[in-house]
């Protein structure tokens, strides 16, 4: 599984992980609600929330360098939308306030998600009633996530080494043939999961 | 178009996480009248199939890349309402696990891509494909819906930012639904070329034109998805639409608010101040570009559907590769 990459370090073991999943979840929830709402001239509140952050992330042992690589590979979906800020006349203090609060609560949610693994939070969703059809949804993708990753990425690899001139109609060609082909390997596989959980008693 | 946190404001937030929750318990509830059991798993692998598709990127125009969003291709799969719980699912483990999306943006990204991707994606697709009909059809159908939610998601999402005064409805409207024209378009024809391939491998997995064909229509349902989707639309696109396109909010200020109270724009028709000079020439190029741009990509669906279907017989020829 090479997949691993999404959430790697959500089962290391830390004060930080060892905290309840609950704790967690409403600690980061309470963190990106003030985040957002707290006027911004407030400076102390958010330099004390980024050095709680900070200090969180040095108690959870993940890998600083880590840490940096997922914010920068984020970051630019976080920000690419707040271009449209800067189409205003004093749009950039507006950026600017708006990247610093995006950045925090992304930096919160990084380090719920690498410290919390996904069962977990599942498990407070069920605490908090979330209707069990979506549960069982939500498990399941996530159970079954990696492995389809991974054949698309098998699948990928297979057709990009009998590819020799690729050009760009080929390309869209054979990313929707293999997204196609995909689905068809993905019903297969459910089909198999729901006999296996059939002969399991589910249901 | 995943909304970032710090994007949207705390009314904003609410109202888009109620509508949010609205819809997905609804499209829940639907699914477990009209999905089998043994469909349950089929809707779990299909949200991480969506994932790991949207993680397969394609060229676009000078260096850029695009990915399928997958609302209208799961819709026509899976049904309206297992469409929407399974891209509901994948932005739910989105935001919270990948950390693509906000948490307090999380109600408005459920509403724009999943309640809207598939129940106006079903609403354009379904009509569509019985207009037209056969494997022509559906392309057609399919591809032109692609394009059609990925610009009202963008139209939404502008809408919602300008809600939240971080930007001004004049310039952020042309710019998300602009560049999602030509998203759009590499969604659509994403959308065709896997249903083609997937009709060509297992023509069973896609459904003939809509998986509740058989069933009677569910007018309740159908009555209660439309309210909610106008319910957003007038919520967080109609005020925007009356006001000054100018997004001088220092003009707005002085001359408008002087003549409607501040606190309840929210449910006001558009049309009394559409008779503003200058708002009407604005109004009437942007619907004028807008509705040129619908006919030409249906224009382009249609052709694009008698290039991938070879022809009107069913999917049964000997060599399909043969040109």
């Amino acid at each position: 599984m090479r997949a691993d990459f999404l959430d790697r370090f959500s089962r290391l073991d830390s004060p930080i992980h060892r905290l309840p999943a609950g704790v967690k979840v409403a600690g980061a929830l309470a963190i990106i609600i003030a985040t957002v709402l707290v006027p911004f001239r407030f400076h102390s509140f958010f330099i004390s929330i980024a050095a709680l952050l900070l200090i969180t992330a040095a108690l959870s042992r993940i890998p600083p360098r880590f840490l940096i690589r997922r914010l920068l590979l984020l970051e630019p979906f976080v920000l690419g939308i707040g271009i449209l800020m800067l189409l205003e006349p004093n749009g950039l203090r507006i950026f600017l306030v708006f990247a610093l609060r995006s950045t925090l609560c992304l930096f919160t949610m990084i380090l719920l998600s690498n410290t919390t693994p996904f069962s977990k939070i599942l498990a407070v969703l069920r605490a908090l009633h979330t209707p069990a059809l979506l549960l069982t949804i939500l498990a399941l993708m996530y159970r079954y996530l990696f492995v389809l990753i991974d054949q698309t990425q098998r699948m990928r690899r297979a057709r990009l080494s009998r590819t020799f001139t690729p050009s760009r109609t080929r390309t869209w060609k054979h990313t929707g043939t293999l997204i196609g082909q995909l689905f068809v390997r993905t019903s297969e596989r459910a089909n198999r999961i729901y006999d296996a959980m059939c002969a399991r008693g589910w249901k | 178009m995943h909304i970032p946190d710090g994007m949207i404001d705390a009314k904003v937030a609410v109202a888009t996480a109620a509508l949010a929750a609205g819809g997905l318990g609804l499209a829940l509830r639907q699914a477990r009248i009209d999905v089998s059991p043994r469909r349950v798993p089929l809707m779990g692998l299909a949200a991480a199939f969506v994932f790991a598709a949207q993680m397969l990127n394609f060229p676009v125009i000078a260096g850029t890349s695009g990915h399928l969003v997958g609302a209208v291709l799961a819709t026509v799969l899976l049904g309206p309402s297992a469409a929407m719980v399974v891209i509901s699912a994948v932005l739910i483990v989105q935001c919270l696990m990948f950390n693509d999306g906000g948490v307090t943006a999380l109600g408005a990204n459920i509403f724009n891509m999943a309640i809207l991707g598939c129940a106006v994606g079903f609403a354009i697709y379904h009509p569509l494909a019985s207009l037209f009909p056969g494997r022509r059809g559906q392309i057609l159908a399919a591809s032109f819906a692609g394009w059609c939610t990925t610009v009202l998601a963008a139209v939404m999402c502008a809408a919602e930012i300008s809600t939240s005064g971080k930007a001004s409805w004049s310039k952020a409207l042309p710019a998300m639904a602009g560049i999602h024209m030509l998203i759009g378009i590499g969604e659509g024809l994403i959308t065709a070329i896997v249903l083609v391939s997937i009709a060509r491998l297992r023509p069973e997995l896609v459904p003939d034109n809509s998986p509740i064909a058989s069933s009677p229509p569910r007018y309740a349902v159908a009555v209660a998805y439309g309210l909610l989707i106008s319910l957003g639309l007038a919520l967080f696109v109609s005020p925007l639409a009356s006001k000054s396109p100018d997004g001088l909010e220092s003009v707005a200020q002085k001359h408008d608010f002087a003549e409607k109270p501040t606190d309840q724009p929210l449910l006001r028709a558009p049309i009394p101040d559409y008779k503003m000079p200058g708002i009407s020439s604005a109004a009437l190029a942007t619907s004028i570009a807008a509705a040129a741009g619908t006919l030409i990509v249906f224009g382009l669906s249609f052709v694009l559907a008698r290039i991938l279907v070879p022809s009107a017989t069913p999917p049964t020829e000997i060599n399909p590769h043969a040109r």
